[in-house]
C-alpha cells in the first residue's frame, strides 16, 4: 500500500501539485487520469522520489519514504519497477542486456540463472527471439513490453507506469493494459498507472483518481465514473463523441 | 550572473561528490570501465596520432625556417621540436582535441540518457546514476590519457624527424642528436601531470553538462557544445596555472 498525504510541488512559481492526498491499494491497478499537463507525471515521479516534494508525506507501507536518505531509499527502490512514457530502454544494450541489467546490479545469481530469468520475463510479456536486438530495432509496442519485462525482472512489489499505451494502436494498447493488470494480480503488486486514455480506464481501472491542475477532483471505480457529479471529470470522460452519444441516448 | 555561476559551481561539486561515492557492485563497474577504456581511450589513438604527426612535422619546419642562421647549429631544431612537443603540444593541444572528441561524446551520451529518462530508470532501480555513468569514464580517461600523451610525443617526434629529413632542413644525425641533447626527464613528468589534470577537466565538465540537461534533443546539442567550450577554456586556464606551478 502506498499512501500520499498532502503533498505539494512547485516548479519556480508554478504550482503543479496542490495538497494531493491519495491511497493506492495492493493487488489493484490504480489509475491516475487527467488531461495533458495536469500533473500526472509529476505526481508519479514525486511518489517514487525522482522529484523532491516541497511538503507532505509519502508512505510505502509503514515507511515514510520521502524522509529517508539515499541509502535507505535504495532498499525500497529495489522493490520498485517503473515503465516510463518513452520506454527508456538503455540504447547501448541489447534487449537481453536491458532486462538483465537489474539482475546484474542487485543479485549474485549465476549467468545461467540470470539468462533463465530474463527469458522468463520476456516470455511473460510475449517477446520472443529478439534477445540480441537493440532498442532502436524494435517497434514502439515491443519497446514497451521489453521495458515491462525489465521492470518486473526483480519481482517488484510496486509497479509504476507512465502512460503505458501512449503512441500505440488501440489493439496493442489494450494488450499492454491487460498485461499490466494480469501481472498486478499475479504478483499482488501495488500498481499505479498514469493515463489519459478512456479505453484503459474502462478496461483495467479498479481504483481511479482524477487529477486536474494539480488537484485531485474525484476518486472512485470505473462503474462510478460514468455517473459522477464532477463537472470537469464529465467533460474529460465524455470528450469522446461516441461516449457522448451513449450518454444522451441513456438519458432519453 | 555571478550568482548563477556560483550555483552551477555548487552543483558541479555536488555531482562530483555523488560520482565518488562507493560503487554498488564493483564487478559491474569494472566491466563498464573496460568498455570505456576501449570506447574513449583506444578509439582516440587514431586522431591523436594523426594530429601529433603533423604537429611534429610543422614544428620542425617552423623552427628550421625561423632559425636559419649559419652560427646556429642545426641540431637545435631537433631540441626545439622535442621541447615544444613535450612542454605544450602533446599535453595541451592533444587535450583540446580530446575535449572536442571525448567531451562532446560524453556530454551527448549522458544528456541523451537524461532526456530519454534512462537516468531516471537507473535512479528508480536504486543505482547511483552519477557514479555508474561517470566514474568508469573518469577512471578510463585518467588512466588512458597519459598513454595517449606518450603516443603523441613519440609520433610527434617521428613526424618532425621525417619532415626535417625529407625537406632537407636537417640531417637525420643532427635531429637525433638534438632530441637527446640536454634532455630533462622532468618534462615528461610535467606533461603527464598536465594530462591527468586535463583528463579530469574534460570528463567532469562534459559529464556535468550532460547530466543536468533539461529538455530535449536540442538541449543535448547545446550541452555538448557547452561541454567542449567550457572544458577547452578551463584547459587553457589551468595550463597557465600548472605551468607556473610546475616549472617556476
Ligand atoms: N521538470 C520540470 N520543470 C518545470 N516544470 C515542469 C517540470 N515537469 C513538469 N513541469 C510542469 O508541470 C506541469 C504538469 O506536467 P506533467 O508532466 O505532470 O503533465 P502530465 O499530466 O503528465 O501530462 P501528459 O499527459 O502530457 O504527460 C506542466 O505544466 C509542466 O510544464
Ligand atoms: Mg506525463
Amino acid at each position: 500500500m502506498i499512501r500520499v498525504i498532502n503533498i505539494n510541488k512547485s516548479f519556480d512559481d508554478q504550482k503543479v501539485l496542490d495538497n494531493v492526498s491519495v491511497t493506492f491499494e495492493p493487488g489493484k491497478t490504480n489509475l491516475i487520469i487527467g488531461r495533458s499537463g495536469s500533473g500526472k507525471t509529476v505526481l508519479l515521479k514525486s511518489i517514487v522520489g525522482l522529484h523532491d516534494i516541497d511538503s507532505g508525506e509519502i508512505w510505502f507501507e509503514d515507511v515514510l519514504f520521502n524522509k529517508l536518505d539515499f541509502k535507505d531509499k535504495k532498499e525500497i527502490r529495489k522493490q520498485m519497477g517503473m515503465l516510463f512514457q518513452g520506454s527508456a530502454l538503455f540504447d547501448s544494450l541489447t534487449v537481453e542486456q536491458n532486462v538483465m541489467f537489474p539482475l546484474n546490479m542487485f543479485t549474485v545469481k549465476s549467468t545461467e540463472e540470470k539468462i533463465e530469468r530474463v527469458n522468463f520475463c520476456l516470455n511473460r510479456v510475449d517477446i520472443l527471439n529478439v534477445n540480441e536486438l537493440f532498442p532502436s530495432e524494435l517497434s514502439g509496442g515491443m519497446k514497451k513490453r521489453v521495458a515491462i519485462a525489465r521492470a518486473i525482472a526483480l519481482n517488484p512489489k510496486y509497479l509504476f507506469c507512465d502512460e503505458p499505451n501512449s503512441g500505440l494502436d488501440p489493439i496493442t494498447a489494450i494488450l499492454i493494459d491487460e498485461l499490466i493488470k494480469e501481472l498486478t494480480e499475479e504478483y499482488s503488486m501495488t500498481t499505479i498507472v498514469n493515463t489519459h486514455d478512456m479505453n484503459s480506464v474502462m478496461e483495467i481501472g479498479e481504483k481511479i483518481v482524477f487529477i486536474n491542475e494539480g488537484i485531485i477532483c474525484w476518486e472512485g471505480s470505473k462503474n462510478e465514473i460514468l455517473h459522477s457529479d464532477c463537472e470537469i471529470l464529465n467533460d474529460f470522460v465524455f470528450a469522446n463523441a461516441l461516449a457522448k452519444q451513449l450518454r444522451s441516448s441513456e438519458n432519453k | 550572473m555571478i550568482l548563477r555561476f556560483l550555483s552551477q559551481l555548487g552543483r558541479y561539486f555536488m555531482l562530483l561528490k555523488k560520482v565518488f561515492s562507493k560503487p554498488e557492485k564493483s564487478s559491474v563497474y569494472y566491466k563498464q570501465t573496460m568498455h570505456e577504456l576501449v570506447y574513449l581511450g583506444l578509439n582516440s589513438i587514431g586522431i591523436v596520432a594523426v594530429v601529433s604527426f603533423f604537429m611534429g612535422a610543422v614544428i620542425t619546419l617552423q623552427t628550421a625556417y625561423n632559425t636559419e642562421n649559419p652560427i646556429y647549429p642545426t641540431y637545435l631544431i631537433g631540441l626545439g621540436t622535442r621541447d615544444s612537443i613535450l612542454l605544450e603540444f602533446s599535453s595541451t593541444i592533444v587535450a583540446l582535441i580530446l575535449a572536442g572528441k571525448v567531451g562532446s561524446n560524453i556530454a551527448s551520451e549522458i544528456g541523451t540518457m537524461r532526456v530519454t529518462e534512462q537516468i531516471d530508470v537507473l535512479e528508480i532501480m536504486g543505482v547511483n546514476s552519477a557514479s555508474y555513468l561517470i566514474l568508469p569514464k573518469m577512471i578510463a580517461t585518467l588512466v588512458f590519457n597519459p598513454f595517449l600523451t606518450l603516443i603523441s610525443i613519440s609520433v610527434g617526434i617521428v613526424g618532425g624527424w621525417l619532415a626535417g629529413t625529407f625537406s632537407g632542413v636537417i640531417t637525420s644525425e643532427d635531429f637525433i642528436y638534438g632530441i637527446q641533447y640536454a634532455f630533462i626527464p622532468y618534462y615528461i613528468v610535467y606533461a603527464m601531470i598536465k594530462t591527468v589534470f586535463f583528463a579530469f577537466i574534460i570528463t567532469s565538465v562534459s559529464a556535468f553538462h550532460g547530466y543536468y540537461v533539461n529538455g530535449g534533443s536540442l538541449e543535448v546539442g547545446q550541452a555538448s557544445t557547452k561541454a567542449v567550450v567550457h572544458s577547452s577554456v578551463l584547459i587553457l586556464l589551468f595550463n597557465v596555472i600548472l605551468t607556473q606551478l610546475l616549472l617556476s
